[in-house]
This record gives structure tokens, sequence and C-alpha cells, in this order.
């Protein structure tokens, strides 16, 4: 196992609020990672270190460092190549106001593909990865913006997917998503593991159980701790650890 | 209680019906007069005729065609500015000091009256500039006091593009120009073009800015040639308009009959409502094409 991304002393700051404080630990690549966490302890901060969108946010400012594969993010010159190796997908289900189809082929054709079978393709294996293929396939022209929110969410999945990312981060991704169709991506997601590495940022404890090999609770902006998955839900180091993972917290 | 909420409800709608009714009945009342009083005169004649007897006769196709070439000279230079600038300010400017200036100008600008925007036209591009009392210096003394509006309508178009799309764009590793290129503009685009034509048709149909920078009184017209009548004037030369004109036979000559003056009038009211209904025909595909 080799570390895939490794947090360094890394704080966060709004302003003059702490967001993120202090976190170190790291993340085998081909892992599934999961964050868990309560209400704004961080979780979606820390996610938006790793591709650098949180520069885009005026008043934000960060310490210490965040590496993929041992390079600093913070030296890599072309930020728009960092992020095309890195998929997000964030609670907002936001289809672009394009076709579905257009939608997962955004990223592709940015990057420089447009030869029409492989784009081809690549949709159907994308919206396909995201369980979306078979509810969609016969309208791939109708605007994404007009999916309905669980199929949005979905949407924005296999977009992230569609650029053939190294690292995959979902963000509360099965909110608006049935439970039958949540355990259908949970499945694909153990497939995919196998050619890349997923941080899984989740308010279901449960789902992280299930998924991750490793854990990390973060509360009020500080990485509580952090570990194997089992070890993590059934002897924790820290009492409050043991008490938000098995669901009697505040 | 319900009863009263919903009398209450009734009321209100009622009274807002008629603040409504108040702003449309006296504009239409004021263009019913102006071609009831026009209607001697209008017809095909006038409209493709040229003045005679200093414009107590004939037509008014050499105001109405110089009015029309204000326009796009004055487009073609306001629009690109205007435009990117918006985009600038939108999409990429900082938000720092420098940024916060060049906002606050383009506020104040905007309010600035017309007459001021007409002596720096004189100033500027008139004198300093050389182009003299021409075309070209009138369209752009009418770019100079357009663009801070325009600036202002592109702005509005591109914040109505939620933050959403430019943020999942982002996050693919899409650059600021891809996103807008791809996203931002293609869902602004009326918007933006809705607001440029509403300003420019509104600027060019002012009297004020083209006073001293390129409006002529009357300007020797030769009636038969096509070619004269279709491009009677280049950039550097005086031309007729018809705000200007509007202003001779209105107050300077006492024997031009009066349908002459209305219509005139109703040209003016005439050729800027053609310009405005390209921009409600565009707002209208604009809305029928909604994305979310
Ligand atoms: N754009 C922003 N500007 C200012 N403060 C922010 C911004 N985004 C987040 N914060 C603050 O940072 C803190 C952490 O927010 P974050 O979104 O990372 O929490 P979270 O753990 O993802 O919460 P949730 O589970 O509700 O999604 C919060 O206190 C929040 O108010
Ligand atoms: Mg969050």
């Amino acid at each position: 196992m080799t570390t895939h991304i490794n947090f360094l002393d890394l704080s966060v700051y709004y302003g003059s609020h702490k967001a993120v404080d202090e976190v170190t630990m790291n993340i085998q690549k081909n892992e599934i990672f999961g964050i868990v966490g309560p209400a704004n302890s961080g979780k979606t901060t820390l996610l938006k270190t790793i591709n650098r969108t949180l520069d885009l946010i005026t008043g934000t400012r960060t310490t210490g460092e965040v590496s993929i594969d041992g390079t600093n993010v913070r030296n890599i010159g072309n930020v728009n190549h960092l992020r095309r190796r890195i998929g997000m997908v964030f609670p907002l289900p936001v289809g672009l106001p394009l076709t579905v189809y257009e939608n997962v082929a955004y990223a592709p054709r940015r990057a420089g593909i447009h030869d029409k079978e492989t784009l081809d393709e690549l949709v159907e294996q994308c919206l396909k990865q995201a369980v979306l293929w078979d509810e969609v396939k016969d309208r791939l022209d109708t605007l994404g913006t007009k999916l309905s929110g669980g199929q949005q969410q979905r949407l924005t999945l296999a977009r992230a997917l569609a650029h053939q990312p190294e690292i995959l981060c979902l963000d509360e991704f099965s909110i608006a998503i049935d439970p039958v169709t949540t355990m259908k991506i949970e499945d694909i997601l153990v497939q995919l593991k196998e050619k890349m590495t997923i941080v899984l940022v989740t308010n279901l404890t449960q789902q992280a159980r299930r998924l991750a090999g490793h854990v990390a609770f973060l509360n009020a902006s500080q990485l509580v701790e952090w570990g194997e998955t089992e070890k993590m839900f059934s002897n924790p180091e820290k009492e409050i650890t043991g008490r938000y993972l098995n669901g009697d917290f505040g | 209680m319900e009863r009263r909420k919903v009398l209450v409800e009734g009321i209100a709608k009622k009274v807002m019906l008629v603040a409504a009714l108040c702003l449309i009945v006296p504009v239409l009342a004021i263009i019913a007069y102006i071609f009831y009083k026009a209607s001697p005169v209008l017809g095909l004649d006038y409209l493709w005729g040229v003045p005679e007897g200093g414009g107590t006769g004939g037509g008014i196709w050499p105001p109405l065609i110089g009015t029309f070439f204000l326009v796009l000279v004055s487009l073609c230079i306001c629009a690109p500015i205007g435009i990117m600038a918006g985009i600038y300010l939108n999409e990429y400017a900082p938000d720092n000091w420098f940024t916060r200036i060049i906002n606050m100008a383009v506020t104040s600008l905007a309010g600035v009256p017309s007459i001021v925007h007409a002596l720096f036209g004189v100033g500027a591009f008139v004198l300093t500039f050389g182009m003299g009392e021409s075309l070209l210096a009138a369209s752009c003394t009418i770019a100079v006091m357009t663009i801070p509006v325009l600036i202002t309508s592109t702005r509005e178009a591109l914040s109505a593009v939620p933050m959403a799309f430019r943020q999942a764009c982002w996050n693919m590793g899409a650059t600021k120009w891809q996103t807008i290129r791809t996203i931002v503009l293609p869902n602004s685009i009326s918007g933006i073009l809705t607001g440029v034509i509403l300003e420019v048709s509104r600027a060019a149909g002012e009297t004020a800015p083209i006073l001293f920078t390129g409006a002529a009184a009357s300007i020797p017209f030769m009636a038969d040639s096509l070619g004269d009548k279709l491009m009677p004037y280049f950039l550097g030369d005086k031309f007729m308009a018809l705000s200007y004109h509007l202003k001779v036979v209105a107050d300077k000559l006492n024997d031009v009959p009066e349908a002459m003056k209305y219509g005139t009038a109703a040209v003016l009211i005439g050729l800027i409502f053609i310009l405005n209904s390209f921009s409600i025909v565009l707002r209208m595909y604009l809305r029928s094409r909604k994305k979310w």
C-alpha cells in the first residue's frame, strides 16, 4: 500500500474562522477512505483543499500542506490539470444546462477528446457506473437540469467519472437517492476502487462502515482520530468517536 | 378573519391594476395623439422623401437613415467594449480596491446627464482626436454615454446564470474562459444583446449627445440617386438625425406645417419601437429556451 493523498498540519481559515484545524492523515492508493462528522465540522472544506477549488472563494487561507503522490498541490502549476485528476461530487445536485449527453461529455471535451465513438462509449460507461443509464438511455438529449433531483445527483457522479480521475471525492452523494439505487452505487464504488482512490464524506456512519477501509472522524474543525474502520467502530481511542459512530451523539 | 384576508387581497389587486393602468394610459395617449396629428403626412412618400424648403415640406428619409447609421456605428463601438468589460468585471475581476474603483466609476458614469457626455464628446472626439463634427464623433459620444449602462446590463445578465454551474465546471478542471464560453455566455447572450439594443436605441433617440458632435440641420441631398440615398453619410461626414431634425422643425421654423413636426416625432418613435421590438423578440426567445 502506498500513500496517495497526504494531509500535513493542514489548517483552513475562512476569514478569521478556522474551519479545519491542523489535520494530519494519509489516504492510501485504491482504498475507500471515509470521512464522517457532524455538520460544520469541516468535511466539505477538507475536500475542497484537495482540488484547490477553495482558492476560488475569496478570504480563505490555508497553512500546512496537501500532497498527492508526494507532490504538494500548491506546486502543481496548472491547477486545471490538477482538477481533472480529481472527480468531485457535491451534495447539491447541479445538472449543467446542457443535454444529459453533453453533461457527461463536458470534461472529456475540455480535455481535448472529440472523437464521437470514444465519447459515446465513455458517456454510456459513466452513466452505467452511476446507475443512471437505464433511466436516460432513450433521452440523452433532454436537458440535465430537467432530470429529477436524484437523477441529477447521479448525473454529477457520471460527470465526475467521465474525466477518468485518479481520485474520486464524494460528498454525501446519496442524500437525494433512494436506498435501492444507493446500494447499487455502493457496489459500483467497490469495483471502482480498483482503479481509483475514493474519498467518501458521509453522514451515514453505516455507509462508511460498509465501504471504507479507513475512517476519519472530524468534530468542530478538528480531526478527532482516524484509523482502520473496524477498530474505529468497535474500539476507538476516544470515547466521543465511539459515541458518534454508533449513533448516540449529542 | 379568512374573509378579511380575501377582501384585502382583492383590494390590493385592484389598486395595483389601477397603478399599472396609470402607467400605460398616458403612454398610449401620447402615441395616439402624435400619430393622429401626423396622419396627414405619414406614408411611403414621406418616409422615402427628401426634405424640401428647409424642412417645410417633402420627406424624412435623410434624418431617418442618419439615425439608423448612428445606432449601427455606436453599436459597433460600444457593444464589444461594454460586453467585454462586463464579462471581466463579473467573471474575472478580483475583489480589490482597483475593481471597487472601476465599479464606482461605472455606477457614477451611468448617472451623468447626457449633455455632459455631449460636451465631453466635443472636447475629446471632435477636437482632441481631430474627428471634427462627424458621424464617427457622434457615434463615439453615444458609445461613451452607453457603455456604463451596458456594463451594468451585461453584468446583470451574467449574474442570472447560477454560480453553481460555474463551480461544477471548475470542479471538472474547465478553465474560466471555457466555463464562460460553454455555459455562461450561451445562457446569457440573449439577455446581453437585449440590453445592448435597448440602451443604444434609447441613446440614439436623444438630441444632446449629437448636438455639437456631428448633427446637421440640413444637408444637400441628391434626391434621385439611389446610391446617395442608401449611403448618404460616411464616417467623417456631418449627418442628419431624427432627434435633431425634430428639434429643428419644432422650434426653429415657424412656417413648418404641424403635421410635418408630428410626422418627425412619429417616425422617431416608430424607429425606436422597431429597434426595441428586436430586443423584445430576443427576450421572448430567451424565455422559451430557459434551461433551468
Ligand atoms: N464559503 C464559505 N465562506 C465562509 N465560511 C464557510 C464557507 N464554507 C464553509 N464555511 C464554514 O466552514 C465551516 C465548515 O464548513 P463545511 O462545509 O466544511 O462543513 P461540513 O462538515 O461539510 O458540514 P455539512 O455536514 O453540513 O456539510 C462552517 O462553520 C462553515 O460556516
Ligand atoms: Mg458538507
